[in-house]
């Protein structure tokens, strides 16, 4: 069992509003897994019943192969979206608190939020109210209760808002070394750079219904076009943009590069190897730019909401 | 996992050190004991004013009629015309003048009695002095008729009638005084306890969600414990502040009496002094007697064990619909629609119990209030020092709890829903549908 959470065909109807329609998906151990949609999709809908916080009608959902139990509660931490702190209550309190809902004793709590604390260099904010704190470090120590309990499942929707880049990083980074300790990661975000940046997986869920899953670079390759970013010079631009145009089915092109001379995007057809378009240039022309065009998650992203 | 006690902990301890909190706890009594001691204050130098009046009694029979009181002070003017008096009575800037104008008979006398004053004069003293000359004539008149005043005195009956029940146990009307005042009490205390700590439920539900702290603590403990950590949490202080409120009122009521010389418990009216007259009549030795023995006649234990359960039921049944309307809304202002409901059974409970149970405590109105389970704690509350058959109360209180669970396991739904819908204010329609998530 190589999966630590798997939903089969979960369906949840609020009223006559279906939010959830068979929905399935696998979150393999130790990865970081994207959920992805559009606003209202239903991927609240699906984290609020990974948490338990709602019942699924239909389907089940397994966590390290066994189904959801209170207990499991222990298991996961959840940092969502709508997130907020007891505004008069201190900072110490408080986390003291939540993490002795989360299971933990009192002072195995004290104990780990020293070193969070430590960690992030926020240790004198102690005995302030959380209304003293920023909008910035109300969300450190919203992470800190999140990852305090050592969870084997982490779910972040939206962790980076609120955050300047400096301290966005900083999370980026506690998010990758949780990682690296075994904690695997669902993602919820629609900051595609982010996606970009961590996600091994990812699941698409449009109109309550998954219209996409699986490993990014898997995506990636089934989406890309077999189209190459060719940038070249020649002293007879005329005579070869002919000549390409003739061979290849060409689109117009605009990445960056230091010559201007001939920028094309080609997209082959499936005769053609990427070897037999670079030799065509190289007999014609100097090639100082040749890259394959691989679609972002972003493209992607739109791409399959489109054709949905 | 239980987390009900951590959850109680942490409700308690906030409300308790909120700083809004302590000073309501400590600042209250202050403010209720300074208010009694500025009204008894303000009273006592109005009871101290001295009055005099004069009294111009043509016809001699009012001689010995009127004695000088504390405050009150008579002059007789002799031989004097009714309008020199007058002038004298204005110069001397008198209470007022009682006119006696000559009379041939007794019985056109009644018609000849005026009294002048500047300001219209207050309606106690009016009526003390027409109870004096009435006393006076009534005398008068059988004297005439032969009789002595000796044999008038002799004829004076009080009665006093003594009640005893089927079961021989003694009582006398005070004793009636008393069952109200205990169930009053009672009633009443249930009655502001739901209203203030059930708001204060309400707030701290509605503090979560508009902290959008929900979420993160619902992903760690099921709503209904939530919900009844907060119901309990809150109670436990509210405890504490009455009890604090009882202590504290206690103490400064001594310490103000004694520093102030203020005699508190008896914040003088013009008419108490009538009604001194009248307990001495009577004799206030008599009622001090009854009044304990109408204490001792209270089903105390039944009271008490009847008080516990049904304050508590109560209070538990009403604060965890305050706790669902909390959910359903985002902020207080939206709350008022759902707050009718609510209260309307709570005050007609309070009519009842201040109309039909005095006039009748075991009438078909009564009996049937203190049955349905929304308005049962407080009429019955009311109803039980005037004893009520145990089974009548044992039904009472099992429709109480039947109710409370199902109130419970409808605010639980409301709760689980409601907590988080935002930015939107609920109907009565979609509470339903809520009902069916």
């Amino acid at each position: 069992m190589n999966d630590l959470l798997v939903a089969n065909s979960v369906s949840k109807n609020f009223g006559k509003f279906k939010a959830l329609n068979e929905v399935s998906i696998a979150v393999p151990k130790g990865s970081i897994f994207g959920l992805l949609g559009p606003n209202g999709a239903g991927k609240t809908t699906l984290i609020r019943i990974i948490n338990q916080i709602t019942m699924p009608d239909q389907g089940t959902v397994l966590l390290d192969g066994q189904p959801l139990k209170p207990e499991h509660i222990r298991d996961i931490g959840y940092l969502p979206e709508e997130r907020g702190l007891y505004k008069s209550m201190k900072v110490g309190e408080q986390c003291l608190y939540l993490a002795q809902l989360k299971g933990l004793s009192k002072t195995e709590a004290k104990k780990r939020l020293k070193y969070w604390f430590e960690k992030l260099e926020i240790g004198d904010w102690w005995n302030k109210k959380i209304q003293e704190l920023s909008k910035g470090q109300a969300q450190k120590i919203q992470f800190v209760v999140t990852v305090l309990h050592q969870p084997k499942l982490l779910i972040f929707d939206e962790p980076f808002s609120g955050f300047d880049p400096i301290n966005a990083n900083l999370i980026k980074d506690e998010i990758l070394q949780l990682r690296e300790e075994g904690a695997t990661v669902i993602f919820s975000t629609h900051r595609m750079e982010s996606v970009e940046e961590l996600c091994d997986h990812i699941a698409l869920i449009h109109k309550s219904n998954k219209i996409l899953d699986g490993k990014l670079n898997d995506i990636k390759r089934q989406n890309k076009t077999n189209t190459f970013e060719v940038g070249l010079e020649s002293l007879d631009k005329d005579r070869v943009f002919a000549e390409i145009q003739d061979k290849f089915e060409v689109l117009p092109a605009t990445f960056r590069n230091l010559n201007d001379d001939i920028k094309l995007n080609i997209k082959l057809g499936e005769h053609n190897s990427p070897n037999d378009l670079l030799s065509f240039l190289t007999s014609r022309a100097q090639v100082h730019h040749f890259v394959e065009v691989i679609p972002s998650a972003s493209d992607i992203f739109i791409q399959t909401i489109k054709n949905n | 996992m239980n987390h009900l006690p951590l959850i109680i902990k942490r409700e308690y301890f906030t409300k308790v050190k909120n700083k809004s909190f302590v000073i309501m706890t400590f600042l209250s009594p202050l403010i209720m004991i300074a208010l009694i001691a500025v009204v008894a204050y303000l009273s006592q130098l109005n009871n101290d004013k001295q009055r005099t009046i004069s009294i111009l009694d043509e016809t001699g029979y009012l001689k010995d009629v009127f004695q000088n009181t504390d405050n009150t002070t008579y002059t007789k003017l002799n031989g004097l015309e009714l309008e020199d008096a007058l002038i004298l009575v204005k110069e001397k800037e008198d209470y007022g003048l009682l006119h006696i104008a000559k009379v041939d008979s007794l019985s056109v006398f009644a018609d000849n009695v005026k009294f002048y004053s500047e300001d219209s004069p207050s309606l106690s003293i009016m009526s003390g002095l027409e109870q004096k000359i009435e006393k006076r004539l009534r005398e008068m008149k059988l004297q005439k008729d032969g009789v002595s005043i000796a044999q008038i005195e002799a004829s004076k009956t009080n009665i006093e009638i003594q009640q005893e029940s089927f079961e021989g146990e003694k009582s006398s009307k005070i004793d009636n005084v008393v069952k109200l005042a205990f169930g009053g009490a009672a009633g009443y205390l249930l009655f502001m306890f739901i209203i203030i700590y059930g708001n204060m439920i309400m707030r701290s539900v509605i503090e979560e969600k508009t902290s959008r702290i929900i979420e993160v603590i619902i992903s760690s403990v099921k709503p209904i414990q939530l919900m009844m950590g907060k119901i309990i949490g809150t109670s436990l202080a509210g405890v504490t502040q009455f009890v604090i409120w009882v202590i504290l009122g206690g103490v400064l009521m001594v310490v103000v009496s004694t520093i102030f010389g203020i005699d508190l418990t008896q914040v003088q009216t013009p008419q108490q002094e009538m009604m001194n007259q009248a307990i001495q009549a009577e004799g206030a030795q008599a009622m001090a007697e009854n009044l304990i023995v109408a204490i001792g006649n209270l089903p105390m234990t039944n009271l008490i064990i009847a008080f516990m359960f049904f304050f508590i039921g109560g209070y538990l049944l009403y604060s965890s619909l305050y706790a669902a309307i909390g959910a359903a809304v985002d902020n207080e202002t939206d709350t008022q629609q759902f707050m009718l409901p609510i209260l309307m059974p709570l005050i007609l409970a309070v009519y009842v119990g201040v109309f039909t149970v005095i006039e009748d405590p075991h009438g078909t109105v009564s009996t049937v209030f203190s049955f349905i389970p929304l308005t049962s704690p407080v009429v019955m509350l009311m109803r039980i020092p005037f004893g009520v058959p145990l089974w009548q109360q044992g039904l009472s209180l099992l429709l109480l709890i039947g109710t409370f669970i199902l109130a419970v396991w409808f605010a639980a739904k409301i709760y689980r829903v409601g907590i988080l819908m935002y930015g939107k204010k609920p109907t009565y329609k979609e509470l339903f549908k809520w009902l069916k998530y």
